[in-house]
């Protein structure tokens, strides 16, 4: 018999489980599916846990709403899909110019456009990294069960409350919505990461954009007593805007610099049968069940099959791959998208051996029946 | 020896078979303490419109949580019997729904025709319970899951006050199966 701390959950419902155990206080979005069990969970639970639920007229409100309540001081999220992840772009931007804090969950389905609502896909991955305009720092995380959605959610929070850059949680239709055992941990081993506050550093009155050693300047709220500005326009350390390319250069570079200094310990891969594999598999999400699955009957069959699961998808895994450059024969990158992942890979690999794609846009998943298929055929 | 069981419960949007899917991985993973996932697909509608919900269970990690080959297919339309029951295995088998289903598909598989709306509606007066009739069925063919883990997830899931009508309906599958077996 399992333990009372065992259910029956979904993703998206881990997912709310997730943050309010990361300590999330606001929640502003607007339903759409394949993501609207998130607010569902949130709009009943967060008013219990002392926290706020703001339904916005449309996407482009709610992560404003979010924008406003991590300044204030919450932890903040919002949840949405492909459509509402579009609109959202340019103030995701924004909270990457002015370093706040807010994880932004979508749960993807087949696009473009309104594409298929209740269908799974990986095809906002590009987005993630690339959706706003201009040189930004952005991390992504991508779950394949419904305990690593608990996990990786609060992994989302504590990443973007460090290093004030805002982190993407991407879910895609089969794990927000699959159910699954999930036994909670105890809350004395959920490690929970509080953002850097302090209003005087060093001695000094606080600059909010300060360059500091780690490159991640300490927050003050509004409403704690310091004053001060904050926009999207290229800043100096005061928080005002400047047109001095040197103060210029210098933001952005240490922005972006926040990313490489702290990129091994953002990124996380697992790896399974890769010691001596000969066909490496890269797959990520709902898609890696596929390869697992594809992977552990090719053992059965004696063939040397592996696989390397990137859990952080931004910064990409490309070291953690391209030290398997040399040993595997070929690689296999099954996504439910038209390869954006595949060509990383053979950035990854310096591509030194074949990346075989198997593709699929029709709003179903990748059988690991195909996959196998294709392993077989590479031997 | 390690097991993995794959159920796909097929019909129209509003007949329950997600929830039906939600209480036959809770009785496995959570009263038998197997591991079991479920998952669905549906269209944009409310209700109408095809819907399929699918259950998988097994005593190690489900890598895959979709069907791969189908060990026992509910279908409550002609349209989902007719559309899935290729995936259906080797001596695998179908139930379905005796009215609703005139053209019965034909394989290396096993029929059973059970009557499961019209038991919810005549017997129990309500059409809605057809969901939980077809557990009943379920539990006496497939076996994977005890009789006794599915009344407990029966009982927690289904709403306040229709405990009694439930359990009733899924005795009745069960007996429904019996009678034809």
């Amino acid at each position: 018999m399992a333990t009372s701390r065992t259910r029956i959950l979904s993703g998206n419902e881990a997912c709310a489980e997730g943050a309010l155990a990361a300590g999330v206080r606001f929640f502003g979005g607007y339903p759409i599916t394949p993501s609207s069990e998130i607010a569902e969970e949130l709009s009943r639970k967060l008013p219990r846990h002392g926290g706020i639920f703001i339904q916005m007229e449309d996407e482009i409100a709610s992560i404003g709403s979010v924008i406003g309540a991590s300044i204030a001081g919450s932890k903040a999220m919002t949840a949405t899909s492909g459509p509402g992840f579009s609109l959202m772009q340019e103030n995701i931007g924004y909270a990457c110019m002015a370093e706040i804090p807010c994880v932004i969950v979508n749960v993807m389905r087949g696009g473009p456009s309104t594409g298929l609502p209740t269908m799974p896909s990986q095809g906002d991955v590009m987005q993630a990294r690339w959706g706003t305009h201009g040189d930004h720092p952005i991390i992504a995380l991508a779950p394949f069960s419904v305990r690593e959605t608990f996990d990786l959610t609060i992994r989302a929070f504590n990443l973007t409350e460090a290093f004030r850059i805002p982190v993407v949680l991407l879910l895609d239709e089969i794990i927000g919505h699959v159910n699954e055992k999930l036994t909670f941990p105890d809350p004395e081993e959920i490690r929970v990461v509080e953002r850097k506050s302090g209003r005087k550093i060093n001695g000094q009155d606080y600059l909010p954009y300060r360059v500091t050693e780690s490159g991640v300047p300490p927050m003050v709220s509004f409403g704690e007593g310091a004053r001060y500005h904050i926009t999207g326009l290229a800043h100096d350390e005061t928080g005002f805007p400047t047109n001095d390319p040197e103060k210029i250069d210098q933001l952005l570079r240490r922005l972006n610099s926040k990313l490489d200094a702290h990129r091994d310990e953002i990124v996380e891969v697992e790896y399974s049968n890769m010691d001596d594999a000969e066909i490496g598999l890269v797959a990520y999400g709902s898609t890696a069940r596929s390869a697992r699955y594809a992977v552990r009957s090719a053992r059965e069959k004696g063939i040397a099959a592996g696989l390397i699961r990137p859990r952080t998808l931004w910064p990409f895994a490309d070291r953690e791959i391209g030290a398997y450059a040399d040993q595997v024969k070929a690689w296999i990158v099954p996504e439910m998208n038209l390869g954006q992942i595949a060509t990383q890979v053979e950035c990854a690999s310096r591509f030194s051996r074949p990346v075989h794609r198997i593709n699929r846009v029709d709003g179903n998943p990748i059988n690991p029946v195909d996959i196998l298929k294709k392993i077989e055929d590479l031997v | 020896m390690s097991f993995r069981y794959e159920i796909r419960l097929s019909g129209e949007g509003g007949q329950g078979l997600v929830l039906a899917g939600k209480i036959l991985a809770e009785a496995a993973a959570i009263y038998d303490d197997l591991n079991a996932t479920q998952s669905q697909s549906y269209g944009p509608e409310a209700r109408g419109g095809a819907s399929r919900s699918e259950v998988i269970i097994s005593d190690e990690d489900i890598d895959y949580p979709k069907a791969v080959d189908i060990d026992l297919l509910l279908a409550l339309t002609q349209e989902s019997v007719d559309k899935y029951y290729q995936d259906v295995k080797e001596d695998g088998v179908i139930v379905v729904d005796e009215d609703n289903i005139k053209q019965l598909p034909t394989g290396p598989f096993k029929v059973h025709k059970v009557p499961v709306i019209r038991l919810a509606r005549e017997n129990l007066g309500r059409a809605l319970v057809a969901n939980i009739v077809a557990l009943g069925v379920i539990a006496r063919i497939s076996k994977v899951v005890s009789e006794d883990a599915l009344k407990k997830a029966i009982e927690a899931r289904v709403p306040k006050g229709t405990e009694e009508l439930n359990l009733k309906a899924f005795e009745t599958g069960m007996k429904a199966y019996s009678e034809i077996e």
